[in-house]
C-alpha cells in the first residue's frame, strides 16, 4: 500500500512540473523559426539591425489548425527572404505568438508585439473578435497590421490607420451565401449563430440579405462560442422543415453541429462561411454527413491554379502537410509587408524604416498581384478587389470544391 | 412558428434531456458521495470524468485500428472502452485523495476548496498538454459504435446512442443505490458520512472507506465520460469544467449528500436545459434566444434552494451536541 501511495504522490508532483513547463511554452515566441535567420547573421561577424514580421494566431486550441496554417504561410515568406534582407544590410525575422483564439491573451500579445521595437508588421488573425481586441494597442503605436482571414467587416469601419486586410469581409461574404441558397430555389432556413463577433456578424449580413430576398427565416438562434450541444436545436430544425441551414462560426463547433443535425436526421443544406474551411470540420462532422454542406469563401481555389499549385508544393516541403484554406492569403500579406518594408528602406536611404513609413506604404498597395490575391487596399483598409466563392464539400475531402464565384 | 408544431417536438425534446439529464445524474452521484463522507467538494470530479471520456475514446480509436471494432458487437467495445476507463478513473481519484486531500485533512474547508479547483485546473491543462502533443489541437473525435434510430411516434426520433446511455446510466444508477443499501461496504460508507468517530468506533477503517467513495465515485464518473464521448462523438478537455459544475448544482439541488436526490437534479437540470433550449426562443418570440438556456436552467434551480435550502431531497441535519 505505502509504494502506490508514494508513486501516487510523484506522479502528481511529476504532472504538476509537466503542467508549469508546458504552461510557460504556451505563450512564448515559436524561437524555432527565428534561429535559421539569427544563425546565419551571427555567422557573419557582426549582428545586423533586426526586422521582425509578427504573428499573432490561435497556435492552440480547437481551431488550431487555421491558426497554425496562416503562421506557417508567413513563415514561408520570411525564410524566402531573409538572404534578400541579409543583403539589405537587416536581419529578418519571424516572432510568432499563440492568442489561443482569446481576446485576453491577444491584448496581452499585441503588448509585448508592440513593446519589440523590431516588429514593423503584424500579420496572420484568424478570430475577428481577438483582433477587435488587439487593434485599439497596434493603433497607438502606429503598428501596421495586414490580415489574412478576419473578415468581420466592423473592423474597417473604425477608423483604424493601420488596419488593413486581403480577405473579404462578411459583409459580403454572408449575403453572398443568401444569395446563393435563394437562386437554389430554396426559401425556408433557419440560422443558427455562434455569439463571437465573427459568427454573429456573418450571421446578421445572412440576415439582412435574406430578409430583402423575402426568404422566410423559420428561426433565428444564438449560441455560446463554447456550446457543445445542439441536440434540442437540432430538433427544432428538423420540426421546422427548414431546408437549409446558415451556421455563423467556426469549424469545431460547426462540426458538432452538423453531426447532430445529421443524427436528427437533416437533410437539408448546411451553409457557412470561411469558419469552416477547414480539414477539422469534416473530421469532427464525419465525412458522410457533409454531401450538402455549401459556404462563401474569400479564398480562390489554390490547386486549380497553376501558381497555386507550385506554392502548395513549396508549402509541403517545408511543413510535411498540405495548406489549408488561408495559408496562401497569409503568405501574399507577408509579401505585402516585406515588399513595402523594402521600399521603405530605400526610401529612407538604406536606414532601418519607422512603423508609420512601413504603414504609409502599405495603405498604398494597389493591383499587387500575389500567389491567390490581388490587393488594392481602399482607405478603410479593406481590399476592394476581394472576391468571394461558394464552394462544396459535396465529395467528402478537403479541400472544397469551387462552384461559383460571386462577384 | 406555429404552436402545434411546438407541441410535436415535446417527445423528443424530453427524450433528450432524459439522456442529458442521466449523464448529469451519474455525474451528481460522484460529487455527492464524496461530500457525504469528507463534507468536501472535489471539484476534479468533472475532470476526472473527462479523463474517462478520453481514456474510453482511446481505447475505441486503438480498438479500431485494430480492427477490433468492426468485428465485434459494438457492445462489446463499449464495455471493455468503459471498463479500463472507470478503472483508470477510479484509481485517479483514489490518487487524488491520498495525494492531495489526505496529507491536508482537518484542515478549513476553504483550503480543501482550493486545492480541489488548482487540481482540476491542473488536470484539464494536462490533458490538454498531452493530446496537444500527439494532435496539434485538443479537439479529438471519437468512434461512433452506434448510429441507429428508431422512430417513436410523432416526430421523435430516439437513436440507438440516447438508449445505450439511458440504460447504462440507469443500471449503474441502480447498482449504486444496491451497493449502497445493501453491501457491507455500502453500509459502511453511510455510516463513516452520518458519523466518522462512531463509526471507527464500530472498527470501521475510515482511510480504507473514504479511499472506496473515491474510487466508486471517480469509476462511475469515468464511465460515463465513455458515455459522453458516444453521445457527442467529439472531446475536448474541457468539457468536464461547465458539466463538472452543472452536476455540482444538480447533487445541491436534489440535496447534497443524498444520492438518491443527486440522481434526481441531475434529471431535473437535462430536462430544464432542453426544455429552455427548445421553448425561451419562440415563448419570448425571440426576444431571449436558446443561448440564455442555462441562466433559465439555474434560475429555476436557485427558485428552488430558496424555497427548500437543503435541497429536495435533503434533511436538514440536526447537530447532535
Amino acid at each position: 500500500m505505502k509504494k502506490m501511495n508514494s508513486l501516487a504522490i510523484l506522479t502528481l508532483g511529476f504532472s504538476v512540473m509537466l503542467t508549469a513547463c508546458g504552461g510557460s511554452n504556451g505563450n512564448s515566441a515559436s524561437s524555432g523559426t527565428a534561429s535559421p535567420a539569427a544563425a546565419s547573421s551571427s555567422s557573419s561577424g557582426e549582428a545586423l539591425p533586426v526586422i521582425k514580421l509578427a504573428t499573432q494566431t490561435a497556435l492552440s486550441g480547437a481551431n488550431a489548425e487555421m491558426g497554425i496554417d496562416v503562421k506557417n504561410g508567413v513563415e514561408l515568406a520570411v525564410e524566402e527572404n531573409v538572404e534578400r534582407f541579409k543583403s539589405l544590410g537587416f536581419d529578418l525575422q519571424l516572432l510568432s505568438l499563440d492568442d489561443k483564439s482569446d481576446a485576453m491573451t491577444g491584448t496581452t500579445n499585441a503588448k509585448s508585439l508592440v513593446n519589440d521595437k523590431d516588429v514593423l508588421v503584424e500579420l496572420g488573425n484568424i478570430y475577428s473578435s481577438v483582433l477587435f481586441a488587439a487593434m485599439p494597442i497596434y493603433e497607438e503605436a502606429n503598428l501596421p497590421v495586414i490580415s489574412a482571414a478576419t473578415t468581420n467587416p466592423g473592423l474597417s469601419r473604425e477608423g483604424w490607420k493601420t488596419f488593413h486586410r486581403v480577405s473579404g469581409t462578411d459583409d459580403t461574404q454572408g449575403p453572398d451565401a443568401a444569395q446563393f441558397i435563394f437562386d437554389e430555389g430554396i426559401k425556408d432556413i433557419f440560422i443558427v449563430a455562434s455569439s463571437d463577433d465573427y459568427g454573429r456578424g456573418l450571421a446578421d449580413e445572412f440576415r439582412k440579405k435574406a430578409d430583402e430576398l423575402g426568404m422566410d427565416v423559420l428561426g433565428n438562434e444564438q449560441v455560446d462560442p463554447q456550446e457543445t450541444d445542439f441536440n434540442t436545436i437540432s430538433t427544432r430544425i428538423v420540426a421546422s422543415g427548414a431546408k437549409a441551414v446558415f451556421f455563423g462560426g467556426f469549424y469545431a463547433q460547426g462540426g458538432q453541429f452538423l453531426k447532430q443535425l445529421s443524427d436528427k436526421k437533416y437533410s437539408g443544406m448546411f451553409v457557412s462561411g470561411d469558419g469552416i474551411n477547414d480539414n477539422g470540420f469534416l473530421e469532427t462532422a464525419r465525412a458522410e454527413n457533409v454531401g450538402n454542406v455549401y459556404f462563401a469563401s474569400v479564398v480562390g481555389d489554390l490547386l486549380n491554379d497553376p501558381e497555386g499549385q507550385v506554392w502548395a508544393a513549396k508549402y509541403r516541403a517545408a511543413f510535411g502537410k498540405d495548406p489549408g484554406a488561408f495559408g496562401v492569403y497569409a503568405y501574399d500579406s507577408a509579401l505585402i509587408a516585406l515588399s513595402s518594408i523594402e521600399k521603405a528602406i530605400s526610401d529612407n536611404g538604406g536606414g532601418k524604416p519607422t512603423r508609420e513609413q512601413v504603414n504609409d506604404i502599405i495603405s498604398l498597395t494597389s493591383g499587387f498581384e500575389g500567389i491567390l490575391s490581388k490587393v488594392t487596399f481602399d482607405e478603410k483598409g479593406d481590399n476592394v478587389d476581394a472576391t468571394n466563392f461558394i464552394k462544396t464539400f459535396k465529395s467528402g475531402t478537403y479541400p472544397a470544391e469551387q462552384i461559383k464565384a460571386m462577384e | 412558428m406555429s404552436g402545434l408544431s411546438e407541441l410535436s417536438i415535446l417527445p423528443q425534446v424530453l427524450i433528450d434531456g432524459l439522456t442529458l439529464g442521466f449523464i448529469y445524474a451519474v455525474v451528481a452521484v460522484g460529487y455527492t458521495m464524496v461530500y457525504g463522507i469528507l463534507k468536501l467538494v472535489n471539484f476534479a470530479h468533472g475532470e476526472i470524468f473527462m479523463i474517462g471520456a478520453f481514456a474510453g475514446t482511446e481505447v475505441l480509436l486503438a480498438l479500431q485500428r485494430f480492427g477490433i471494432v468492426d468485428g465485434v458487437n459494438p457492445y462489446v467495445s463499449l464495455l471493455i472502452a468503459i471498463l479500463i476507463a472507470s478503472l483508470l478513473s477510479g484509481f485517479i481519484g483514489v490518487g487524488i485523495e491520498y495525494a492531495a486531500y489526505r496529507p491536508i485533512r482537518g484542515v478549513p474547508t476553504l483550503i480543501l476548496f482550493i486545492t480541489a479547483i488548482g487540481l482540476s485546473f491542473i488536470l484539464q491543462d494536462l490533458v490538454r498538454m498531452v493530446v496537444g502533443l500527439a494532435k496539434g489541437t485538443y479537439l479529438v473525435n471519437g468512434v461512433e459504435l452506434f448510429s441507429g434510430s428508431f422512430a417513436i411516434g410523432g416526430s421523435a426520433v430516439i437513436t440507438e446512442k440516447a438508449i445505450v446511455i439511458i440504460a447504462a446510466t440507469l443500471i449503474i444508477m441502480i447498482g449504486m443505490e444496491l451497493f449502497v443499501k445493501k453491501s457491507k461496504w455500502g453500509i459502511a460508507i453511510r455510516a463513516v458520512s452520518q458519523d466518522p468517530s462512531t463509526a471507527s468506533l464500530m472498527r470501521i477503517n475510515i482511510n480504507k472507506v473514504i479511499a472506496l467513495t473515491f474510487f466508486v465515485g471517480s469509476a462511475i464518473g469515468g464511465a460515463t465520460g465513455v458515455l459522453y464521448a458516444q453521445y457527442y462523438s467529439t472531446i475536448t478537455p474541457y468539457i468536464g469544467f461547465l458539466l463538472g459544475m452543472k452536476a455540482l448544482t444538480a447533487a445541491i439541488l436534489g440535496g447534497i449528500g443524498n444520492i438518491r436526490g443527486a440522481m434526481l437534479g441531475g434529471v431535473l437540470l437535462g430536462l430544464l436545459e432542453s426544455l429552455g433550449t427548445a421553448y425561451i426562443g419562440p415563448l419570448t418570440g425571440g426576444a431571449i434566444g436558446a443561448e440564455y438556456k442555462d441562466v433559465f436552467a439555474f434560475s429555476v434551480l436557485i427558485l428552488v434552494l430558496l424555497f427548500k435550502p437543503a435541497g429536495l431531497l435533503g434533511k436538514a441535519v440536526k447537530e447532535k451536541v
